[in-house]
């Protein structure tokens, strides 16, 4: 424990003081990098922790930003009740889904949510006349327009999140949740009850998505299918948590991190970039199964 | 005094298979009953439905007087029972001690924060199972029989009316076995219900209070661990009627060298000694038999030699070794395997799996071995349009052993041909055996729990026992030197 903070004080530290040195154009890349953060630590709860792979994160986050972008588009609500809208109801669409995809076994839970995402993409695009369809929908409303406050907002968002996340996954509930992803028929001989277990994970991996896709498409001022919903946004958030180490939650936001980085890096190769981001991804991942983090975090004087 | 656990009429079904017939016993408060039986006969199933890991198709489970048959499983563990598995599975990032306190926690979704009082009490019980000075370490950096102190140090946590032990012996030394011992007496003295799941009867006989035998999903004998083993139907399940054996004279080209020749065989499963320091030789033309009991190591032996899994020590087949080779290259040098899971393609009709066993040769003398085949096996003739999964056990048995010597092999390695059958069927294929011994000059070794079946073929016979041999000689010696331990 006293390792993590080691390791993550310093770096909140130094994020904290960017913004004395460094231009818009890189903070603006790091706030959009903090928002994937929360989405790859919300998966990793899910993934690391409950064992069950969700192949449709952006369903979850699709769900909580349409959620709040049509409550202000047509509404003008104010920001902080789309918000919330956003988070209960991405909490409630996830819940929807989870509560018969759960009682299937094998990959069959992660074709359910992969399928969502299809769904979810269809009705946006069928019904572009409220949604903005391809094209997206505009937002009345913004975060800020000064990029030092947006910035400050995504990183307090990242660091409040993935405080919660990660002492929930290192509490008693974190080590029943481990149990059950692991070995449900020995986790349920124990006494517990895995199904409620890992809905309540699912959930809770749903707020947070949900709440980040709300803040994401303020800070952008547009919300649209292809930042928020397509396969690929999801796609990029499994790389991320999966890059970063699984079942560490620090390791799914560095993960992130890195990988928004990274394209921006490498954006002068053109198409290229996308090829050598996922390869650096592939390597990773067959040869350092554990991700960034994972030796990192778990040589902690245990052996 | 009404018993704590209490099992009436038990029944399950696997599909067409009855795996448990109409069991019922009662455990009192302070009581240890053994359940016993070979494989397949049912008693992992009982266990499991209790454990509401199955869910029996009729019946009681009657749990200090509440029916708690289907129910599902986390209920009828915080109504009051507890199992400890035989293959213990733990979490890889979490000490002992963390795995101890997860059974201490109630099953809550808002505990958030450690409590203090718990992490005392896990280390309480882990020194009472003799495991404190490892309390911090990792599950994979620990000994086999520390992971399975784990098992028990759990079901202590858990603290429940009746423990279900699943083979609580398999895979220990002596002296862990006399550990493990003391500690499931203390369950008894505590005043727990305690149910031994376990294969022989010799095994937990100085510990159990009661015995209740079962074979092929029901009840054959109940009573004390003397009167068990005593038992008729017992002694006939277990060693079969009066062992007949025809070994034949030594064969010739003893002195060269062996067909296969097996030297200082190990195989570690990751913490767990599969086999150690196993040699055996089968000559040219010999029906050698490994006896043993499950979980002695007969599969395990048979896969290193097929190459199937990792070993240290040699093997040479026709002076050549086998090391470096693959499982494939191994099979068409000649060693061809016929696994106690049998691997039938289940979908594809008996012709088409003969077929595929013919592969390798030209079709002319593919038909030739079918024919053959077809005499030795007249029932699979009849069957060759059928698909492979609706035959009988017996039928897919024959079809398997068939299969195999499709392929003409030199060696056949026939692991626990009898497994699940019908002593009709055993008869049928007893004689089966005794044709080709008799009428070709193929090499076989045979692995068998079942005594009955593997002597009477037998030129030679080996014992193995935890991992090692321990007997190895003529199979008329065998009874008198090397059966008792078969009950």
């Amino acid at each position: 424990m006293t390792r993590v903070l080691l390791i993550v004080l310093p770096a909140l530290l130094v994020m904290a003081l960017l913004p004395l040195g460094v231009g818009g154009y890189i903070l603006g890349l790091l706030t959009l990098g903090y928002y994937y953060a929360v989405f790859a630590m919300s998966w990793d709860l899910l993934f690391g922790f409950a064992g069950e792979v969700n192949f449709g994160p952006s369903f979850l986050i699709g769900v909580g930003a349409y959620t709040a972008a049509l409550l202000n588009h047509y509404w003008l609500w104010p920001i902080p009740v789309c918000l919330a809208a956003g988070a209960v109801a991405a909490v409630a669409a996830g819940a929807v889904l989870a509560v018969p995809a759960l009682r299937l076994t094998g990959p069959y839970f992660g074709l359910v949510t992969l399928v969502a995402v299809l769904l979810l993409q269809n009705v946006l695009v069928l019904f572009a006349g409220i949604t903005g369809g391809e094209i997206g929908l505009d937002l009345p409303d913004v975060l800020a327009i000064d990029e030092n406050t947006n910035y400050y907002y995504a990183l307090a968002f990242m660091t409040v999140s993935g405080g919660i996340l990660f002492g929930l996954s290192r509490s008693p509930v974190g080590l029943i949740l481990q149990a059950s992803g692991q070995d449900a028929i020995e986790a349920a001989a124990l006494g517990f009850n895995v199904a409620k277990h890992k809905l309540t994970a699912f959930c809770i991996s749903a707020f947070f998505s949900g709440l980040a896709g709300a803040m994401l498409i303020f800070y952008l001022g547009t919300a649209s299918v292809g930042t928020v919903v397509d396969i690929a946004v999801g796609v990029n958030v499994i790389i991320a948590a999966v890059l970063g180490g699984r079942r560490t939650i620090i390791g799914a936001a560095v993960g992130a991190i890195f990988l928004i980085g990274a394209g921006e890096i490498l954006r002068p190769l053109g198409q290229l970039s996308t090829f050598v981001v996922s390869a650096v991804a592939l390597i990773v991942i067959l040869f350092f199964p554990g991700g960034f983090m994972g030796r990192l975090l778990q040589a902690g004087g245990r052996e | 005094m009404t018993a704590l656990l209490e099992v009436k009429g038990l029944f399950k079904r696997f599909g067409g298979l009855v795996a448990v017939r109409d069991i019922g016993f009662s455990i009192q408060a302070g009581e240890i009953l053994g359940l016993i039986g070979p494989n397949g006969s049912g008693k992992s199933t009982v266990m499991k439905c209790i454990m509401g890991i199955e869910r029996p198709n009729a019946g009681e489970v009657k749990l200090d007087g509440v029916d708690v048959a289907g129910w599902p499983t986390h209920r009828i563990a915080r109504h009051g029972v507890g199992i400890v598995f035989q293959h213990a599975r733990p979490l890889h990032r979490q000490t002992i001690l963390e795995h101890i306190q997860l059974a201490l926690l109630p099953d809550n979704l808002f505990m958030l924060r450690t409590n203090h009082a718990l992490i005392r009490r896990a280390e309480e019980i882990a020194a009472r199972v003799g495991l404190s000075r490892v309390m911090h370490r990792l599950p994979r950096t620990l000994p086999f029989a520390d992971l399975r102190r784990l098992e028990l140090a759990k079901a202590i946590a858990r603290n429940p009316k009746v423990v279900l032990v699943d083979e609580p012996f398999a895979g220990l030394t002596s002296g862990e076995v006399a550990d493990f011992s003391d500690l499931i007496a203390s369950f008894r003295a505590e005043g727990h219900a305690v149910l031994l799941v376990d294969h022989n009867v010799k095994g937990v006989a100085a510990l159990v209070d009661r015995v209740l035998a079962m074979y092929l999903g029901e009840r054959v004998a109940e009573g004390t661990a003397e009167e068990v083993m005593r038992n008729e139907t017992v002694r006939r399940v277990y060693l079969g009627g009066k062992i007949e054996t025809s070994a034949r004279p030594e064969r010739e080209g003893k002195d060269r060298t062996p067909l296969l020749d097996v030297r200082n065989l190990g195989v570690l499963y990751g913490k767990a000694t599969a086999l150690e320091d196993v040699s055996i030789h089968v000559g040219e033309g010999e029906f050698v038999s490994v006896v043993g009991l499950n979980g002695a190591g007969k599969t395990t032996l048979f896969n290193a030699i097929s190459g199937l899994v990792p070993s240290s020590g040699t093997i040479n087949w026709r002076g050549e070794t086998l090391t470096g080779r693959t499982p494939g290259a191994i099979a068409r040098g000649g060693i061809v395997q016929c696994p106690e899971t049998r691997e039938l393609f289940g979908d594809m009709s008996v012709r088409e799996n003969l077929d595929l066993g013919g592969q390798h040769q030209t079709v002319a003398e593919a038909e030739r071995q079918l024919e053959w085949l077809f005499a030795l096996f007249p029932i699979l003739k009849s069957r060759q349009g059928q698909a492979a999964r609706t035959l009988s056990g017996g039928e897919q048995q024959m079809l398997a052993i068939a299969r195999a010597l499709m392929m003409k092999p030199k060696l056949l390695i026939l692991d626990e041909p009898t497994l699940g059958l019908a002593p009709v069927i055993l008869e049928q294929l007893s004689k089966a055996l005794e044709t080709l011994r008799q009428t070709t000059d193929i090499t076989v070794l045979l692995g068998e729990q079942n005594v009955t079946f593997a002597l009477p073929h037998a030129d030679r016979v080996y014992v193995l026992e935890h991992a090692r041999i321990v007997w190895e000689g003529d199979p008329a010696r065998f009874a008198e030197e090397a059966g008792a331990g078969y009950l």
